[in-house]
């Protein structure tokens, strides 16, 4: 008899882990709607929040929602988060499989159809800065210097002032967030990959790839930047919090939360969250984020700023 | 043997009866359980192959890029104007590494399967197997790592250049297949039909001839089913390839010059491009000549077979 045990609790399981599968995607959005008319009546939200996207907005979003499922009034709501990147996220908010689409630029620069749906949440501010090997003997380039480099016309160091070393280009794949928020408005154009340029999609592999290789350029955002690297001045503009808040720093873009028209309750409850001081004033500047409430300048999704 | 009498008899009968009852429930249950299983592992092949190719398809019938293009363009721009999708250079990288990591590692398993099985097979067992089943149970990111930090310095110091590229990739895939071939060579091996290896010392063959003429030949079929069971991990590989071999998407001029794979594009871009757009289903088609490789690469293995039991 005891033989059979086994054989029937991998049945049972796999039948359980079947059953998951077929209903995850369907049921959840119904359960919503069920606890939301269900709640109307009760001061406490309830409800689950599934945010996907941006690896880049990721810690912050994680770290948010931990600390909001620990407040006792939201505590009936679970706040889940993926990553799988900023095209996973707008996709998936826009098909309404997740409630939340984290984005690293705005939704009509990536998708084809559908982004007028989606309503913006700016929930942070990145800045991210050109850096160097130390060792290239550089740390300030011009606008047009650092465009001849990316574009391949400049292919040795000492072509603007530093060592007589090549130029190895450490990009990120044309499809990031991060290069595109980099070539908009650190280079004002799109570069194309050159031969012989190094992509990396990790910001991680990218910095050790800039400190190890001899002559390497790339950039990084500066919650990624350390000793290890040379960060260089944009046009004699050092990018730090302070220049990136009153918009003499040019290279930063939004982290975006969207949503599929206007959020649910517990979905905005948990957005008003980011949005409040609590989590604005330590875990966005703790995970080197800009505070979106701090910026002194606004942009949209053209790329005009307005004071 | 004594008749068994009265009381005894009966109990046994019963206790006969009650076991072919459990029996014919046991034959039952398993066979339900199989079939399910079997059920649904066919729909979960079936509709993964339908999907990818669903989704590959439409980068030639929905978005209209041609298949020359695809398959001979060597300008990679989906982002770009105009777009191009040349996928050649990913088609080219792919099989660089693949042939390369199968040239370095095959010699070095045969070696190594040779030696646990005619050479030492008591110590070479013992010792040599599990350190190569080890090989292959550690995580393919660990490989990588240890190629960036160890292996692309090691070729920018000796060679000069940026030290990544095509023999980084290599080099670390050649490490991972090891253990794949070793351990298939060394099955083949010792499964070797009874008789051969003591005829050919019997008519006074020493080892090396009997290694060299009676045992690789007879087994040469069983051998290369391990080499291309390995080139198919290797063709497969994402993760470890991505990060020491560069990524750009070019045809490379050298060896120490960054290069793309089909997979380390598809494992950079995926996750950044939306569902359903061009750049997306171009990535999808990328994944769907992988797929056909592996059935090209299940198919050798196949004929391989069925040459050996000749």
């Amino acid at each position: 008899m005891l033989k059979k045990w086994p054989f029937i609790l991998m049945t049972l399981t796999m039948v359980f882990a079947l059953a998951a599968c077929g209903s995850a995607n369907n049921a959840a959005p119904q359960g919503d709607a069920a606890t939301g008319t269900d709640n109307k009546a009760a001061t406490e939200l309830t409800g689950n929040i599934l945010a996907v996207g941006s690896t880049a907005l990721q810690p912050l979003v994680e770290q948010a929602g931990q600390k909001f499922m620990a407040v006792d009034k939201y505590k009936g709501i679970a706040v889940q988060v993926q990553g799988g990147g900023s095209g996973t996220g707008l996709t998936q908010v826009s098909g309404g499989q997740a409630d939340i689409g984290n984005s690293d630029v705005f939704a009509k620069e990536k998708l084809e159809s559908g982004a007028d749906e989606l309503v913006d949440h700016q929930v942070a501010v990145v800045a991210m800065s050109a850096v160097a090997n130390p060792k290239v003997g550089v740390t300030d380039l011009k606008k047009d210097q650092l465009v001849q480099i990316f574009t391949g016309k400049i292919t040795n160091w000492k072509e603007v002032g530093g060592a007589d070393q090549k130029i190895v280009i450490v990009n990120r794949p044309s499809s990031s967030g991060t290069r595109a928020t980099f070539e908009k408005y650190a280079l004002g154009q799109k570069t194309e990959d050159l031969p012989g340029s190094i992509q990396e999609d990790s910001s991680g592999t990218v910095k050790k790839l800039i400190a190890e290789t001899p002559g390497a350029i790339g950039y990084l955002a500066l919650s990624y930047i350390d000793n290890t690297v040379t960060t260089l001045k944009y046009d004699g503009v050092e990018a730090n919090v302070e220049n990136v808040e009153q918009g003499k720093y040019p290279v930063w873009a939004y982290e975006h939360m969207y949503t599929k028209g206007e959020p649910k309750e517990h979905v905005k409850a948990f957005l008003d969250y980011i949005l409040s001081d609590e989590i604005q004033k330590s875990d966005v500047v703790d995970l080197g984020y800009i505070p979106v409430s701090g910026m002194q300048v606004k942009r949209d999704a053209d790329g005009n700023i307005t004071k | 043997m004594e008749p068994i009498e009265g009381k005894a008899y009966m109990e046994q009968n019963k206790r006969s009866r009650g076991m072919k009852e459990r029996h014919y429930w046991e034959e039952w249950t398993g066979r339900i359980y199989t079939s399910v299983c079997v059920v649904f592992l066919v729909a979960v092949i079936v509709s993964i192959v339908y999907f990818v190719a669903s989704k590959g398809v439409a980068t030639f019938a929905v978005n209209g890029v041609s298949l020359q293009e695809f398959f001979f363009g060597t300008k990679w721009s989906p982002d770009g104007e105009p777009k191009s999708f040349g996928a050649l250079p990913f088609i080219t990288g792919s099989f660089a590494v693949t042939v390369l990591a199968a040239l370095i590692a095959s010699p070095l398993s045969l070696c190594a399967a040779l030696f646990m099985t005619e050479i030492v097979p008591k110590s070479g067992k013992r010792i040599l197997q599990p350190a190569i089943e080890l090989l292959s149970g550690i995580p393919s990111v660990v490989y990588g790592f240890v190629g960036l930090t160890v292996i692309v310095p090691l070729l920018r110091d000796v060679f000069g250049g940026q030290g990544i590229g095509i023999l980084a990739g290599c080099l670390v895939l050649s490490v991972m297949i090891l253990p794949t071939i070793t351990s298939i060579m060394a099955d083949a091996l010792s499964s070797l039909p009874g008789g051969l290896r003591e005829s050919s010392y019997a008519l006074g063959a020493t080892r090396w001839q009997t290694i060299a003429r009676v045992i690789i030949p007879t087994l040469l079929p069983a051998l290369l089913t391990g080499i291309i069971l390995g080139m198919a991990r290797a063709f497969g590989e994402a993760l470890a390839v991505q990060m020491v071999i560069g990524n750009a998407p070019h045809i490379p001029q050298s060896l120490l010059e960054s290069a793309s794979t089909l997979t380390s594009v598809i494992t950079l871009s995926m996750g950044n491009t939306a569902m359903g757009s061009v750049h997306n289903n171009a990535l999808w088609s990328m994944a769907l000549v992988l797929l056909l490789m592996t059935f090209i690469f299940v198919l050798l293995v196949r004929l391989l077979e069925r040459r050996n039991r000749i």
